[in-house]
């Protein structure tokens, strides 16, 4: 099944506690970085791992730590994204409710090659009972001397806190999760500044998704090197993929990034293949946000290779035919799903979750739905299709936030593979608003 | 501050864990503890903040009414008119919607006799359909209060589930405050 960087003692019965956490292996990293490296090492180890974030826009973790400005007598913050909302993902949930003090191991060691001397995990409000599952751990390393002052002897501090969030998808993007933690409403930021020069109480401050913190004991204990060995090219080590959708094992499954993504789909280790003996229709393999492709386009690429579960290859092609890894949300649609009615779903979750500070995504993620909404209840007219590539087009690149971004690309790639099913929903209102019914034409989708 | 003394009284637990909110964030900063505090203030309230309970918050933190009131009418957990004894919150977000959620949010207007957002004649359940619950691979499924309900395939599980919710009680935070305690400090 390949190696387990993450997920190797997550069944062990009581690894939510510390005692057991340690037994395998656990807090061994804080150990080895308080005590025997100093902060530069730990970065540096990360930088050589090659780790990217693993919330979404993948960028080198390293090289993020790296800009983290330092300025005498201002404390430097460490905040861990936890407010896990993109439809699809579903992974840190699941991670950090079966082993907690992963997450709060990583939470040190991150902090202390920051410098940081009080941390946050900025959980999404919908999770207490996880913030509670934290919350109970972290008490565990406060007695057992690995939070507070003077950590394991070295003269190293931190405090370690959990804030819940209120239900706004928005706060995952870092400077509105920034806003939300200093008790405001999650409108994003203007940048620069970047948070890493002022952010968390204008201070600055790192905002790292839960599963690359977590992945930081590994690299400290076995060297960003050994990271780096695991993997294809630029995406290095493992990742929880969210798997979800018509598929026979729903589930979060560590891979060694560089599975094919035929592989993931049909092989019992993950996926199962189709439920129900259906075939597959389409796959949005990031999340909600990233683009969604055809059966043909997410098992080959239009050179003909076999596409991979890595950055590079789910991204080959652009968006013309290809997609993004995102945040390893694997959401699988068999061929009864009509695609109109899901881009309409997916419409009206951005336009529910736009802050409403930027016209474009305000106004647009509401005109979106709107169309959208018409053409799946049998009110399209022809010329709706063209209205809603226009309208992506222009709320991209035209917000202050990457959730315009994020509303405008699903739409626009259900169009540009799938047209030919909202056409058929335009002429044929009748059929394809009858229960049941799904348009079974022919694809219009780029080949080789 | 409003003439006339705000009468909303939390209980000590909450009280006490309220303190351990603002404890966490810089002394002048005491408005970072907020939204921990509007989710205390909600489930001591019956499930929603009223203006009172809003200016309540206020109060304990020092702060005007008015950052109170645009933080909670942002944040969708918060309830602002009266709602049931148990929220259902069930998932309408794609991956979900994959599995059934369309037909699980139908089953229960048609069980409950409410359109979505209201609450059952006898003040038993709201209905509130929300965004992605981060449960994808379990769906359909639903929240009521800090618990997930997941995979309610078909109509005799909702059945169950409605039966055995209005057999139950209302649980507030505070009964696990017992491992909250030490956390923190």
């Amino acid at each position: 099944m390949g190696l387990k960087i993450l997920t190797e003692h997550i069944n062990v019965p009581g690894i939510e506690t510390l005692e057991v956490y340690r037994k395998h292996g656990g807090y061994k990293s804080v150990e080895k970085a308080v005590k025997t490296m100093t902060p530069e090492e730990v970065v540096e180890e990360v930088k050589t791992s090659g780790l990217r974030g693993r919330g979404g826009a993948g960028f080198p973790t390293g090289l993020k730590w790296s800009f983290l400005a330092k300025p005498e007598g201002v404390p430097r913050y460490l905040v861990c994204n936890a407010d896990e909302s993109e439809p699809g993902t579903f992974k840190d949930r699941w991670f950090m409710e079966h082993n907690p003090h992963a997450l709060i191991e990583g939470m040190i060691t991150s902090s202390y090659a920051l410098g940081a001397n009080t941390s946050y995990i900025y959980i999404r409000g919908e999770l207490m009972f996880i913030l509670r599952i934290l919350e109970k751990a972290i008490a565990e390393a406060y007695a057992a001397g690995l939070l507070g002052k003077n950590i394991l002897g070295s003269g190293y501090d931190l405090d370690l806190h959990v804030a819940p969030g209120g239900g706004a998808y928005i706060c995952g993007e870092e400077t509105a999760l920034l806003e939300s933690l200093e008790g405001k409403r999650g409108n994003p930021r203007n940048k620069p500044p970047f948070p890493a020069v002022k952010g968390l109480f204008a201070c600055p401050t790192v905002v790292n998704n839960v599963e690359t913190i977590a992945s930081v004991p590994w690299i400290v204990n076995n060297t960003g090197a050994e990271y780096a060995k695991v993997g294809i090219g630029r995406s290095t080590g493992t990742k929880l993929i969210s798997a979800s959708g018509n598929i026979n094992n729903p589930g979060v499954y560590e891979i060694e990034l560089g599975v094919p993504v035929e592989e993931f789909i049909y092989s019992d280790q993950y996926c199962g293949g189709i439920w129900k003996g259906k075939s597959l229709k389409a796959v949005v393999p990031g999340g909600s946000s990233v683009p969604i492709l055809p059966a043909n386009l997410i098992l080959k690429t239009v050179a003909g290779e076999d596409r991979l579960m890595t950055y590079e290859s789910l991204a080959d092609g652009g968006f013309v035919s290809g997609s993004m890894m995102g945040s390893g949300a694997f959401i699988v649609f068999d061929e009864d799903q009509c695609i109109v009615r899901n881009t309409w779903n997916y419409a009206r979750f951005y336009h529910h979750e736009s802050c409403g500070q930027c016209s474009p995504c305000r106004e647009g993620t509401g005109w979106m739905e709107k169309v959208l909404h018409r053409i799946e209840y049998g009110h399209g007219h022809q010329r709706d299709i063209d209205l809603l590539v226009s309208v992506a087009k222009q709320i991209e690149g035209n917000t202050i936030c990457p959730l315009g971004d994020a509303a405008a690309w699903p739409v626009a790639a259900a169009i540009r593979h799938f047209r030919d099913e909202f056409e058929w929903h335009i002429k044929h209102p009748q059929e394809a608003t009858t229960p049941g019914a799904v348009y079974r034409g022919q694809l219009n989708s780029v080949t080789a | 501050m409003a003439e006339t003394k705000n009468e909303v009284k939390f209980s000590d637990a909450a009280m006490a864990d309220i303190q351990r909110y603002i404890s966490h964030y810089p002394e002048d900063r005491q408005k970072s503890a907020i939204l921990p505090i509007l989710h205390i203030a909600q489930a001591e309230s019956g499930g929603w903040v009223s203006p009172e309970v809003m200016d309540k918050v206020a109060e304990i933190l020092n702060i005007q009414p008015i950052e109170v009131y645009e933080v909670a009418t942002f944040y969708t957990m918060f309830n602002l008119k009266p709602v049931g004894k148990h929220v259902l919150e069930v998932c309408r977000t794609g991956p979900c919607c994959l599995r059934g959620a369309d037909q699980l949010i139908d089953t229960l207007k048609q069980k409950l006799g409410v359109e979505e957002g209201g609450t059952s004649a006898d003040g038993m359940f709201t209905l509130k359909p929300v965004e992605c619950l981060a449960s994808c691979g379990t769906g359909p499924m639903l929240q009521v209060r800090e618990k997930f309900y997941e995979n309610i395939e078909n109509e005799e599980q909702v059945d169950a589930f409605l039966e055995m919710l209005r057999q139950s009680e209302v649980e507030t935070p505070y009964h696990v405050a017992a491992y909250n305690k030490n956390s923190g400090k």
